[in-house]
């Protein structure tokens, strides 16, 4: 690989050139439903499994850091709204985001990536079918889509995670765990992390498919596009994740 | 009836390095046409290029008053439904099977019931002697097979072009001749302009009615079949003869006075060589015109050739 100081722009430029290509693909008919469901099922199938896997730890976690600092400060009764914020506004999200681009993403990079280099879609296009509408848009809808439906599955595993942790294994009060769910987090937290999912998993769905597309030069070309793919959607994810937490914050006033 | 691509000027590189300039030919409607070049001179980016799926530096390529190279995305998108095209290894879907391979040009661009893709897609399937593998995937057939089902699919649209890419690499000698006589044949039945890129000779010989070839950057000549096979132009001469004396090496061109030595160390008697005929469509394809002219022609041929011998 040539490095050239204008290969990373011209790189960011096609890649920023695809997402607008998608959005302005988005509203053309027919929508490829089929496709979309296809997908989505398919990027659930292979997400669902190890993001409860992730977020019971991470849950677990949680509450071990936040139930010894708590008993030590002799606030107890908060732990539970400690550990909801805490699973809610940041590990659902960035849980999210590993699993949509680790799992996800990679898949959609690699299933786009052997069809580009066996000429497939070169193939599509000369059939006079454009790739971007009928295998990226509902992709990235897809992903979209399984994102938002993995995000509310990491808070109730992440949640219940925490509440066994805490309240089995750390004797704390069930009750009071209970009670104190609303005392820091709000509604429009969960909406936060819902709209952030959605985020997530547009750039995952745009990166992945970006990558598969115009991956080259064989089979290991393939195995390229995916590595950086992956490295791509994460440094994307997490800025993008910093970004519109502090955007939430100066623009939903915040309890306590 | 075929449509005429008119190429004019074109220039391709990727970043410094040029893959071949100012190339101009006129591909005439409903013939077939075949480009030849020693292997890695671009044959197959000149045919993408044909397509729009690779931009030229510089040139015009008209097809029907539009010039392709200008043409806004969704605007190519129309203009391909002209084309159909034969990739290397077939370039079929690899998730779907072939009848689903074939039948998804017709599900996408047209509302034809799903008795009638049936009807289309096993009447192709028949023309290219795939009857009976609908069921089979990409995966599990051979390359021959994959090649003519691609084929099948690029003929779904009654495409006005047709285009190959290598049609005859990886074959073996009698499927080649049997694809050779595919072509003729379909040439006959449906009138669509050929573009055929190979670097066999024995095909470029016996099947096309004009023939190009690409060396050293640029198109050294294109023209009719018997102009180029009797060419006095050492380049042509070499490539159509597969010989290793003339300006083609094994890795680049060679010095000219090397090319010079070799080309007197060549015995011109064995220059004077027989004519080839030309493949005729099979005998149960009803011929055109056109075909009917070439029938004529080259049984005249051979008839002056006995008298001669």
């Amino acid at each position: 690989m040539r490095l050239s100081p204008v290969g990373a722009l011209r790189h960011s430029g096609s890649l920023f050139a695809m997402a607008l290509d998608v959005v302005r693909t988005i509203p053309r008919r027919p929508f490829q439903a089929r496709e979309f469901i296809q997908q989505a099922w398919f990027v659930a199938s292979v997400t669902i499994m190890p993001t409860a896997l992730v977020s019971i730890p991470f849950g677990a976690v949680i509450a071990l850091q936040i139930g010894s600092l708590t008993r030590q400060l002799g606030a107890q009764s908060f732990s539970g709204a400690a550990s909801v914020l805490a699973v809610l506004r940041e590990a659902s999200p960035i849980v999210t985001a590993l699993l949509i681009a680790g799992a996800g993403g990679t898949a959609i990079c690699a299933d786009l990536g052997a069809r580009k280099i066996r000429d497939e879609i070169d193939a599509m296009q000369v059939l006079g079918i454009d790739p971007v509408h009928r295998l990226v848009v509902p992709r990235v809808l897809a992903s979209m889509l399984v994102a938002v439906l993995l995000n509310g599955l990491v808070s109730v595993v992440g949640v219940a995670g925490g509440y066994f942790f805490n309240v089995v294994l750390q004797n704390g009060t069930p009750g009071a765990y209970l009670a104190s769910f609303t005392t820091l987090a709000q509604l429009s937290d969960l909406w936060a992390a819902e709209v952030k999912a959605l985020v997530f998993g547009a750039i995952a769905g745009i990166v992945a498919s970006y990558k598969g597309l115009t991956a080259k030069g064989g089979p290991k070309g393939v195995g390229d596009a995916v590595n950086q793919s992956v490295v791509i959607t994460f440094m994307l994810l997490f800025v993008t994740n910093f970004v519109m937490t502090a955007v939430y914050f100066q623009v939903v006033p915040q309890r306590g | 009836m075929g449509v005429e691509i008119c190429v004019e000027g074109l220039t391709k590189s990727f970043g410094h390095q040029v893959i071949w300039q100012d190339v101009s030919l006129t591909l005439p409607a409903g013939e077939v046409s075949v480009m030849l070049g020693p292997s890695g001179t671009g044959k197959s980016v000149f045919l993408k290029t044909l397509v729009g799926l690779l931009k030229p530096e510089r040139g015009s390529i008209t097809i029907q008053g539009r010039d392709l190279t200008k043409l806004r995305e969704r605007d190519l998108y129309e203009v391909r439904k002209l084309f159909g095209v034969l990739f290397q290894d077939g370039a079929l879907f690899g998730s779907m099977n072939l009848y689903d391979n074939i039948a998804f040009p017709l599900r996408e661009h047209t509302r034809k019931s799903e008795s009638e893709i049936r009807r289309i897609v096993l009447e192709k399937m028949d023309m290219v002697g795939l009857v009976g593998a609908e069921r089979k995937l990409p995966g599990e057939i051979s390359g021959g097979m994959r090649k003519r089902a691609g084929l099948a699919r690029a003929l779904v649209l009654d495409p006005e072009i047709i285009l190959f890419d290598e049609p005859d690499s990886g074959l073996d000698p009698v499927r080649v001749a049997y694809l050779n006589q595919l072509i003729v044949d379909l040439n006959a039945q449906i009138d669509a302009t050929f573009l055929i890129v190979t670097h066999d000779i024995a095909s470029a010989r016996l099947v096309p009615d004009n023939i190009g070839l690409l060396f050293r950057r640029e198109l050294v000549m294109f023209g009719p079949r018997e102009e180029l096979l009797t060419s006095d132009e050492p380049v042509v001469r070499q490539f159509l003869h597969g010989r290793m004396q003339g300006p083609i090496g094994m890795a680049e061109e060679k010095d000219a006075a090397q090319v010079e030595q070799e080309l007197a160390q060549i015995d011109d008697s064995a220059h004077v060589q027989e004519r080839t005929p030309r493949l005729l469509p099979g005998p149960g394809v009803a011929r055109p015109p056109r075909w009917e002219a070439i029938a004529r022609r080259e049984a005249r041929l051979r008839q002056e050739e006995v008298a001669g011998a």
